[in-house]
C-alpha cells in the first residue's frame, strides 16, 4: 500500500480524476453547443496534480488558483453540479453565475478563486500567508499557476516577499510546456522552473505531475515545510491534451506529441495500472467507477441546465458589501 | 477638539484604529524604521512592533496584492503607497483584483482594505511625481475613493475607511500635511464615506471641489466675499460613490456652478459633476458651467511654469466672475 493511503482513498482519487475528465469533456460539448460562453480552459491531462495536491491539503488550509480551475474546484470538494452551473452562468453556480469558468470560488472551502489575470493571484496568496503568520495559525496556502506566470513581475515580487517574511505558501507551477502557444524554452530563461527558487533562497523541487501519488507525497511534504519554515516552490511537469482554450488552432505542436503523452503518460491510466497491478482493484471495480461517474455526469448536466438564470436584481448586488444607492 | 495638522490628524486616526482593532496593521515602503516618508507613522514601529508596522520591499504590486490577500483572510490592512504615481505599478491589483473580487465571486470574498497614498503637484518634483490622477481610480465600481481637504475630515474619513468592508483608496495631498484645523479627540469620531459637505454657505455661485483645491476654493470665496459675492463651497470628500445631493441643492439655489480640480480637465471630476448637473438640474442653470483644472501638460520642474499649470486662487475667482457675467477691471 503506497504511503498511508487506504484502498478506499486511492479509489476515491481515481474516481475524482475520472470525474474531472468527464466533466471537462462534457463542458467542451456544451461549449460547442453554445451553452457555455466566454473562454473555456480544459484540464484534461493534468488531473493528477489537483487531485494529488488537494488530497494533501487540510480543510483549513487555503487555495488560490489560476483560471484553469474546474479540476481544482472539484478536487477541493466543491459540488460538481454547482461548478457546471457556474459554467452555464446559472444562479446556482458557485459564483452565482457572475464569475464563469475562470472564476470559481468557495469561501467554505477556503478556495479564494480562480483568477484570470496571469500571475495576479500570486500576491494575493502571499497575503493570505501573511495573515496566517500574523495570527500564528498552523495553516498553509497553496497557490497554483502555470509556468507562463513565472516570467511576470508578480512571481518575483511574491517569492521575494514570502522568503523575507517566511510565509507559509507553497507556490505550485503546473508546467504544461506551453504558455498559450509559446513553448517554455522560448519564453523562460530556465525550462526547469523549480530552479528559479534559488534566486530567492526559496526551497524548491520538481515532481511528476502525471503521477497522482508522487504529487500527493510531494505536496504533503511541501505543505509541512511551508508551515514550519516558509515558502516552497514546486514544479509539476505535466501536459494538457486540449488546446489552451476552446478554439485554439494548435499550430505550435504536433498531433504526435499529444498522442505520445496520452499513450504513455496519462495520469488516469497510470493510477489504474497501479491499482490493478498491486491487486488493489480489479478491472471491473474501475469500470463500475467509470459507469457511476457517467450517471453522476447526467445529473450534473441536468442540474446545470435546469437551474434558473440569476435574477435581474443580481446585476447590482455585491458591488459593495453594503449597497450604495445609485444617484 | 484640538488644533492640529493634517499629518497629526491622519496619524491619530491610524493610531486609534490600531489600538481599537488588533486586525489593523500597516504595510508599505518606509512606514517603519523611517517613520513614513511624510512622517505620518513616525514612532509607530516602537509603539506597535514589527508585526503591525511592516516595512516592505519597493514592490507596489505585492504591497497591494498581499494587503488584499490579508484582507481576504480576515485582517484589516492599511497599505501605504509612497505616492499616487507609484500606484500605477499596482494598478492591476487595485482595479482587476481589489475592485472586482467581491462582485465576481458573488459576495463570497471581502476586501476590507485601505490603500493610503499621496497625490498632487506643486513641489517641483516634475512630471512623474506630481500627478493628480484621482479620477482614474474613481472610474472603477467596487472601489471607494476618498480625498479629504481638511484635518478633521482626514481623521474621520480614514477611521471610517479602516472600518469599511470594501476597498478604499485614500488620497492625501502632499502640500496639505501642514494645514491646521480643529479636529475632534473623540475616538468614535467618524466621517461617513460617500457624503459631500457644504464647507461655506453662499447664495450667488456654487463651487464644487475637494482636497487641496477645496482650500484654494475657500480662499477664492474669501476674496470674493470682500467684493460682495457670496460663494457656496461644496466639498465632495468622496469621489466614489459620488454624493451629488448637496451639489444639486446648492445649484438649485445659486443657479451657477464652477468645478475646481487639480487634475487635468479632460474626462475629469468637472466633466462628471457638470454632466450630472445638466442631467438633473439643467433648468436651474443661468450660465454655462465653468471648469478650473490643470493645464494639459505633464507638470514641469521649473517653479514658475509649474505654478502656471496648476489652478490658482485667481483662476477660481476669474471663473466665478465668468459664470456671474461679471466684468472686473484689473
Amino acid at each position: 500500500m503506497p504511503d498511508e493511503l487506504s484502498r478506499e482513498e486511492l479509489l476515491e482519487m481515481y474516481r475524482q480524476m475520472v470525474l474531472i475528465r468527464r466533466l471537462e469533456e462534457k463542458a467542451a460539448e456544451l461549449y460547442t453547443a453554445g451553452l457555455i460562453g466566454g473562454f473555456l480552459h480544459l484540464y484534461i491531462g493534468e488531473e493528477a496534480i489537483a487531485v494529488g495536491a488537494c488530497k494533501a491539503l487540510r480543510p483549513d488550509d487555503h487555495l488560490l488558483t489560476a483560471y484553469r480551475d474546474h479540476g481544482w474546484a472539484i478536487a477541493r470538494g466543491l459540488d460538481p453540479k454547482r461548478v457546471m452551473a457556474e459554467l452555464l452562468g446559472k444562479a446556482t453556480g458557485v459564483s452565482g453565475g457572475k464569475g464563469g469558468s475562470m472564476h470559481l470560488a468557495s469561501a467554505e472551502h477556503n478556495y479564494w478563486g480562480g483568477h484570470a489575470i496571469v500571475g495576479g493571484h500570486l500576491p494575493l496568496a502571499t497575503g493570505v500567508g501573511l495573515a496566517i503568520r500574523y495570527r500564528e495559525e498552523d495553516k498553509a496556502v497553496l497557490c497554483v499557476f502555470g509556468e507562463g506566470s513565472t516570467n511576470i513581475g508578480y512571481f518575483h515580487e511574491s517569492l521575494n516577499l514570502a522568503a523575507v517574511w517566511k510565509l507559509p505558501v507553497v507556490y505550485l507551477v503546473e508546467n504544461n510546456q506551453y504558455g498559450m502557444g509559446t513553448e517554455v524554452s522560448r519564453a523562460s530563461s530556465r525550462s526547469n522552473i523549480f530552479e528559479k527558487g534559488c534566486s530567492y533562497d526559496v526551497a524548491s523541487a520538481p515532481v511528476d505531475g502525471q503521477d497522482v501519488l508522487a504529487m500527493y507525497r510531494a505536496m504533503r511534504e511541501a505543505l509541512d515545510y511551508a508551515r514550519e519554515h516558509g515558502p516552497f516552490l514546486m514544479e509539476a511537469k505535466t501536459y494538457r491534451y486540449s488546446g489552451h482554450s476552446m478554439g485554439d488552432p494548435e499550430r505550435y505542436r504536433s498531433k504526435a506529441e499529444i498522442e505520445q503523452w496520452r499513450a504513455h503518460h496519462d495520469p488516469i491510466d497510470r493510477l489504474a495500472n497501479l491499482l490493478t497491478s498491486q491487486a488493489l482493484a480489479k478491472e471491473t471495480d474501475l469500470q463500475k467507477i467509470n459507469r457511476d461517474v457517467e450517471e453522476e455526469m447526467e445529473e450534473i448536466v441536468r442540474f446545470a441546465k435546469e437551474s434558473p438564470e440569476p435574477e435581474d436584481d443580481a446585476l447590482y448586488e455585491h458591488v459593495y458589501v453594503q449597497p450604495v444607492p445609485v444617484q | 477638539m484640538a488644533h492640529i495638522t493634517m499629518r497629526e490628524a491622519i496619524s491619530q486616526a491610524l493610531r486609534e484604529e490600531m489600538y481599537r482593532d488588533e486586525r489593523v496593521f500597516i504595510m508599505g515602503e518606509e512606514v517603519g524604521v523611517w517613520g513614513g516618508t511624510y512622517a505620518v507613522t513616525r514612532g509607530f514601529l516602537d509603539e506597535f512592533g514589527e508585526k503591525r508596522v511592516r516595512d516592505t520591499p519597493i514592490a507596489e504590486g505585492v504591497i497591494v496584492g498581499a494587503a488584499i490577500g490579508a484582507a481576504i483572510a480576515g485582517l484589516r490592512p492599511v497599505a501605504e503607497l509612497m505616492t499616487i504615481n507609484f500606484a500605477f505599478l499596482a494598478m492591476d491589483q487595485i482595479v482587476n483584483h481589489a475592485a472586482k473580487l467581491h462582485y465576481m465571486f458573488n459576495g463570497q470574498i471581502r476586501c476590507p482594505l485601505v490603500i493610503r497614498t499621496v497625490g498632487g503637484g506643486g513641489r517641483q518634483l516634475a512630471a512623474t511625481h506630481s500627478q493628480t490622477p484621482d479620477v482614474v481610480f474613481a472610474h472603477f465600481p467596487g472601489l471607494k475613493v476618498v480625498a479629504p481637504g481638511t484635518p478633521a475630515d482626514a481623521k474621520g474619513l480614514l477611521k471610517a475607511a479602516i472600518r469599511d468592508e470594501d476597498p478604499v483608496f485614500f488620497i492625501e495631498h502632499a502640500t496639505l500635511y501642514q494645514l491646521r484645523g480643529e479636529v475632534p479627540d473623540d475616538e468614535e469620531y467618524l466621517v461617513p464615506i460617500g457624503v459631500s459637505d457644504v464647507k461655506r454657505e453662499g447664495k450667488d455661485v456654487t463651487i464644487v471641489s475637494y482636497s487641496k483645491m477645496l482650500q484654494t476654493s475657500l480662499q477664492a470665496a474669501e476674496q470674493l466675499a470682500k467684493e460682495g459675492i457670496e460663494v457656496e463651497v461644496v466639498d465632495l470628500r468622496t469621489l466614489r460613490p459620488l454624493d451629488m445631493r448637496p451639489v444639486l441643492e446648492s445649484v438649485r439655489k445659486t443657479n451657477r456652478l464652477v468645478v475646481v480640480e487639480e487634475g487635468w480637465r479632460s474626462y475629469g471630476i468637472g466633466a462628471e459633476v457638470a454632466t450630472r448637473v445638466m442631467e438633473q438640474a439643467f433648468d436651474y442653470l443661468d450660465a454655462p458651467v465653468r471648469r478650473v483644472a490643470q493645464a494639459e501638460v505633464p507638470l514641469p520642474y521649473n517653479r514658475r511654469l509649474e505654478q502656471m499649470a496648476l489652478p490658482q486662487v485667481e483662476d477660481v475667482v476669474h471663473a466665478v466672475n465668468d459664470v456671474l457675467y461679471r466684468k472686473v477691471s484689473s
